[in-house]
């Protein structure tokens, strides 16, 4: 069945994309198809993740496609590997992934080139199941390559726009500096063990490495700085609020629900190696807090309703990796469930009120940004549904108890506390994370307050406009919002009756790794004062933005003064763009225009090799045919030299 | 381990050769046809198709053979029932195949209304299949004058060509000179190890310690003379650009795919299986062969400008690089040339099939810069020749990258490295001539308004070009497959250690020692 739910995305893009270019017009057709067929998958996978659940089995399923590269000592197959962590993967892959597919229906109705955005959505889903059933580094490697080209073709989209086809550039090129650490941590394990499979590489790693050894580190490191380019954390973040630039839903699916969160994906997927590497797992753990707190700094000032959302994506990312930096796996991919629910649900009901705020812009011609926060205000008067449900995300994302964040932010923040005693690092970590929850709470709130309460700033004749987005738009909000309020009975906490059943679950992907990982265990007194303490935090912030932020008092974005002093640090990322820009793109580019191509490329290479060694090679050849005279004693002459030089070569 | 057939009883041998044995029937029945029917272009397509039949009924035949996993009772005295066999005798049927299917339509064009054309095909395929099968240095060379002197008479058939017959008759003088190097090599050997035999010549060689033997040193080094005229390996390659030139487009792909690779399959066999053991002796000599033919090939390839041409000159690169996989001397090796075999092949047939499309009255002016604007006029056929090109060069994505991944594989297993590196060079030079056909197809405008409209490919012509430059595509993306058959089709090539230990040396090979 497994094989199934990842053709069938593949066939929707085939037929999708031949319709877009011999039916443009055909929407309805592509609708059905793009949708049937992720429906369909999920479907598929449903099956064999139940199928999975009932049998008795001692190792994952692989499925083997065919034997794709059998050289030498290198076997690799096209092989799919389900076990009880890529079965929570597919499942929020074609899960959520077939919601937002029906949202897409929606808001993309209008959009001239629709056949080829579920051409490219539907590809998009393909190589991320790929990437998550790969029973090997290769196939891995083919999903992530493939997510990211087509997260470059989605940003992309309008790529009429110049700006939006550089954000999608951005983010391919940054994406690459990773993928260059994921392939050398590629290189130096199937030198270390002589296989890519992950069964053989993870049966052989504890013969193979020395644990805390600096090999075993350096891979571990490699893998993360793959991991920091796909999930966007320091310092190659910068991409994922540019990747806004895309359509809102390819926003929700790519950027917040499932490629952004690949990286967590494949520490929990390596978690032996891992644990193997102490020193590793600190780094993930620290660079994760740092980011948590860093993005969500900058989401506090951000204008753009998608920016906000963006950031707090990085911020939320930062917390995963705290998680599974501390040897936490099954909390990292507990987070990374309900954050998919939550965040898709955040960004999908964004998503929403853009397309309202567009079609009443669109309506007037008036020439202002749809997404810029301080021209909304009031929408829950016009748009209820999509407010109420994504004041369930924004409680569930703050922390509310009771709502899945709260369950998987305090998990994670519970662990690292818990591993403070072996080392104070993890007390920093823990307090690292604190701070960004309770910032957390605090931006989201403000986000909902400035969209959907006070008064409305968009202008007379716009909000005669206004009005709910379609059911197809509103309906897989209500069904994420379920999701929100209810994930987090997925892994309640120790204390709590029916506790543990995600961590239960992926027992048998993460016991490997139990040996390595320090025993952290916390008293249920203190795992409640840490749970109370977390309510707090999520009151005080939500508060503190009642209190503090006035959207009576905001005006419109073309009124606004320009922001000053640390608000404006803020607003523009830290200057971290044009801190890269200076010290590092734009050296680079002068190097490679004046030094590289200039002097080395067309002087030197052009110049002296390539001209150079086609004359001289062509001057050869010619010297070569001099001898082709059609004249038979000349062959012969010719034939008698060789066979002297055949003979003195044999008897030398 | 399948059928087992004894090869010294008369119904075993007929089992073992069945497949020559249907061959020769069809060829002999298609002789009295021809002997009747030898009017116009009925008759000529009529044994073209009668050719068809006898081909195709010969590949199932072998792929029975095959299928039942037929191997010797013993060591294979006069035939070999080996994978290695199967394998290219496969090869050169599936070419003549395409030979005729190209054929059927060029003949008619070209007005050459001669069956014996379809009938030298035949005994041609049947030498070649000799040639692979042959377990004894004697029946070898039976299978090579078989095809040589078929292949010296297709050279000059189109009578009206004084191209053709000029080369016809350098290729005949020379190939008799050669041909002579390689009966004197059979002799040395036979007169140093005392055996014809592959596998006793192995033995002897071993148990007598013959290694560094001057006659038997002299015999492998007139051997690999004689080889390396066949093969056209520099500096031996005098007459393939005349003849290749010359000579009928179709039969022109049929001697650089077929006939080139029935010399590799019998040199193959000989090298590993005879002379695995005493690789030091020739290796040498082969290493510098195949430099000197890759760099060669690629270097005089690059100063042509007609398409024909340029194709016999790529044809002798391409010999230097199954040459590097012979120097191996290692049953990858063998596997190396049976996947490039393959590849090459295709290719081979592909591209001269366009050319055949795109040319008229025997194409030999058919200049690179003639199929400017070709993609713009005929899409399909430029998309397909851009395929064969890419292949050659061997462009990551077509089955030319693996199959020469593969060689290099192999030279690099040997501990080759340096034949590995120019290799690599000799290919980054052939990107020199290879591309520039992509270009002018894709690149220029057409010359002229009218240029391309007859090129039109038609009947099975098409069906070769569409169906080889399919197959490149898929075996360079799904090469697993073919690697596979390739590898476990040769991995018995080297002899047994039962016979190298005990099997009985020849019966005078106490003289030899002398």
């Amino acid at each position: 069945m497994i094989w199934l739910a990842v053709l069938l995305p593949f066939l929707g893009f085939l037929v999708n994309g031949w319709l877009s270019f011999f039916r443009p017009d055909a929407k309805r057709a592509v609708s059905v198809i793009g949708v049937g067929v992720l429906v369909a998958s999920f479907i598929s996978a449903l099956a064999g993740v139940v199928g999975l659940a009932g049998a008795v089995h001692d190792a994952p399923y692989i499925v083997h496609m065919w034997s794709w590269m059998p050289v030498g000592e290198l076997q690799v197959d096209l092989a799919f590997q389900v076990d009880e962590l890529s079965a929570v993967m597919l499942m929020v892959v074609t899960g959520v992934g077939a919601l937002i597919h029906v949202f897409s229906v929606g808001y993309m109705r209008e959009d001239r080139s629709y056949p080829r955005y579920f051409a490219y959505l539907n590809l998009f889903v393909f190589f991320m199941l790929v990437l998550i059933l790969g029973a090997n580094f290769p196939v891995l490697f083919i999903g992530w390559e493939g997510v990211g080209l087509c997260s470059y073709l989605l940003i992309g989209f309008w790529f009429d726009d110049e700006a939006k086809a550089t954000a999608g550039k951005k983010a391919f090129i940054m994406n690459r500096i990773g993928d260059f650490g994921l392939l050398l941590a590629m290189f130096m394990i199937f030198r270390a063990v002589g296989s890519l499979d992950f069964l053989e590489v993870f049966d052989a790693a504890p013969a193979a490495f020395v644990t805390n050894g600096p090999e075993i580190t350096l891979i571990t490191l490699l893998l993360f700085l793959g991991c920091i380019g796909k999930s966007a954390q320091i310092p190659l973040y910068t991409w994922l609020p540019d990747a806004m630039a895309g359509p809102t839903p390819v926003s929700a699916l790519i950027h917040a629900a499932t490629m952004v969160t690949a990286g967590v994906y494949l520490i929990a997927r390596t978690n032996i190696l891992f644990a193997m590497a102490p020193v590793s797992g600190a780094v993930v753990a620290l660079v994760g807090a740092v980011t948590a707190l860093f993005a969500a700094t900058i989401a506090l000032k951000q204008w753009d309703i998608k920016k906000v959302l963006a950031y707090s994506t990085v911020s939320q990312l930062g917390f995963m990796f705290v998680a599974v930096g501390v040897g936490a796996y099954a909390a990292g991919i507990f987070h990374l469930v309900t954050h998919a629910f939550f965040k898709a649900l955040l960004f999908l009901g964004a998503g929403s009120v853009i397309h309202v705020m567009h079609h009443a812009y669109h309506h007037t011609h008036s020439g202002e940004d749809a997404q810029d926060m301080r021209n909304m205000g009031g929408l829950r008067k016009f748009m209820p549904w999509t407010a109420a449900v994504m004041w369930v995300a924004t409680l569930a994302i703050a922390g509310v108890p009771g709502l899945s964040g709260f369950f998987s932010k305090d998990q994670i923040l519970a662990e690292a506390f818990a591993r403070g005693q072996g080392a104070f690092l993890f007390y920093v970590i823990w307090a690292l994370g604190a701070v960004a929850a309770l910032l957390t709470a605090f931006y989201m709130t403000r986000l909902m307050l400035y969209t959907f309460h006070g008064p409305n700033r968009t202008g007379e004749a716009e909000a005669k406009q206004l009005h709910e987005a379609p059911w197809v738009m509103t309906g897989p909000l209500v069904v994420l919002a379920a999701g929100s309020a209810l994930g987090g009975f997925l892994n309640l906490p120790h204390v709590l009756p029916g506790a543990g059943w995600l961590e239960h679950w992926l027992k048998p992907v993460t016991e490997g790794s139990v040996p390595y990982l320090s025993e952290a265990h916390l008293s249920a007194g203190l795992e409640w004062r840490l749970m109370g303490l977390a309510t707090l935090i999520a009151a005080a912030g939500m508060i503190a933005a009642w209190y503090f932020l006035k959207p009576d008092r905001l005006g419109a974005a073309k009124a606004a003064p320009a922001e000053a002093g640390v608000q404006r640090v803020l607003l523009n990322n830290y200057y971290v763009d044009e801190l890269y820009n200076t010290l590092i793109v734009r050296p680079t580019d002068w190097v490679s225009r004046k030094v590289l191509w200039r002097i080395i490329d067309m002087g030197a290479i052009d110049g002296a090799v390539v001209h150079g060694a086609a004359k001289v090679s062509r001057l050869l050849g010619w010297i070569g045919t001099r001898f082709q005279t059609g004249n038979l004693g000349t062959y012969v002459v010719l034939f008698v030299i060789g066979v002297l030089f055949v003979l003195s070569a044999v008897a030398g | 381990m399948g059928m087992v057939v004894n090869l010294a009883t008369p119904a075993g041998l007929f089992w073992g050769m069945l497949p020559e044995i249907v061959l020769t029937g069809w060829a002999l029945a298609l002789m009295l046809v021809a002997g009747w029917r030898h009017g116009g272009e009925e008759d000529q397509r009529f044994a073209g198709q009668l050719a068809l039949a006898a081909l195709v009924s010969t590949l199932f035949a072998l792929w029975w053979l095959w299928a039942k996993d037929a191997r010797p009772d013993g060591i294979a005295l006069m035939i070999a029932l080996d994978g290695f066999r199967y394998a290219s005798s496969t090869i050169f049927l599936l070419g003549a195949i395409m030979t005729v299917m190209l054929s059927l339509g060029y003949v008619r064009r070209e007005r050459i209304h001669t069956p014996e054309y379809y009938l030298l095909i035949l005994f041609a395929t049947i030498g070649m299949m000799v040639m692979s099968a042959a377990a004894d240095l004697i029946v070898l060379f039976l299978g090579l004058e078989i095809m040589s002197i078929c292949v010296y008479v297709l050279t000059g058939i189109n009578r009206r060509s004084v191209f053709g017959a000029e080369a016809a008759l350098k290729y005949f003088l020379l190939g008799a000179f050669a041909s002579g190097f390689l009966i004197y090599g059979i002799a040395l050997i036979y007169g140093a190890t005392g055996t014809t035999n592959l596998t006793l010549i192995a033995v002897s060689i071993t148990n007598l310690g013959l290694q560094s033997n001057g006659m038997l040193m002299a015999g492998i080094g007139l051997l690999i003379i004689g080889f390396a005229f066949k093969v056209g390996a520099v500096p031996f390659h005098m007459w393939t650009p005349d003849v290749y030139e010359g000579a009928p487009t179709p039969i022109t792909a049929f001697m650089a795919a077929a006939v080139k690779a029935a010399a590799f399959a019998a040199l193959m066999r000989i090298m590993v299986h005879s002379l695995g053991e005493s690789i030091g002796t020739w290796q040498n000599a082969v290493w510098w062969l195949a430099v000197v033919t890759m760099l060669g090939g690629n270097l005089m390839a690059l100063a042509q400008r007609r398409l024909k041409r340029m194709l016999a000159y790529s044809s002798i690169a391409h010999a230097g690089y199954l040459l590097t996989a012979v120097v191996s001397g290692t049953e990858t090796g063998a596997a190396a040339y049976l996947f490039y075999a393959f590849a090459y092949t295709l290719v081979t047939l592909g591209a001269f099939g366009v050319l055949a499309v795109v040319g008229r009255n025997g194409e030999r002016d058919v200049r690179i810069d003639d199929l400017a604007g070709l993609a713009a006029k005929r899409p399909w056929l430029a998309f397909a020749m851009a395929v064969f090109m890419l292949s050659l060069l061997g462009f990551p994505g077509t089955a030319g990258f693996m199959a020469k991944w593969y060689v290099l594989m192999s030279a690099i297993e040997a501990d080759q490295w340096k034949l590995g590196i120019i290799l690599v060079l000799a290919s980054v030079v052939s990107a020199g001539y290879y591309l520039p056909v992509v270009m002018e197809m894709y690149m220029n405008q057409p010359i002229t308004e009218e240029a391309h409209q007859e090129s039109v490919a038609v009947g099975a012509g098409r069906w070769v070009i569409g169906a080889t430059a399919a197959l490149l595509l898929l075996i360079g993306f799904f090469p697993g497959r073919l690697m596979d058959v390739s590898r476990s089709s040769s991995d018995d090539l080297k002899p047994s250690a039962a016979f190298t230990l005990n099997a009985p040396t020849g019966p005078d090979a106490g003289m030899a020692s002398r």
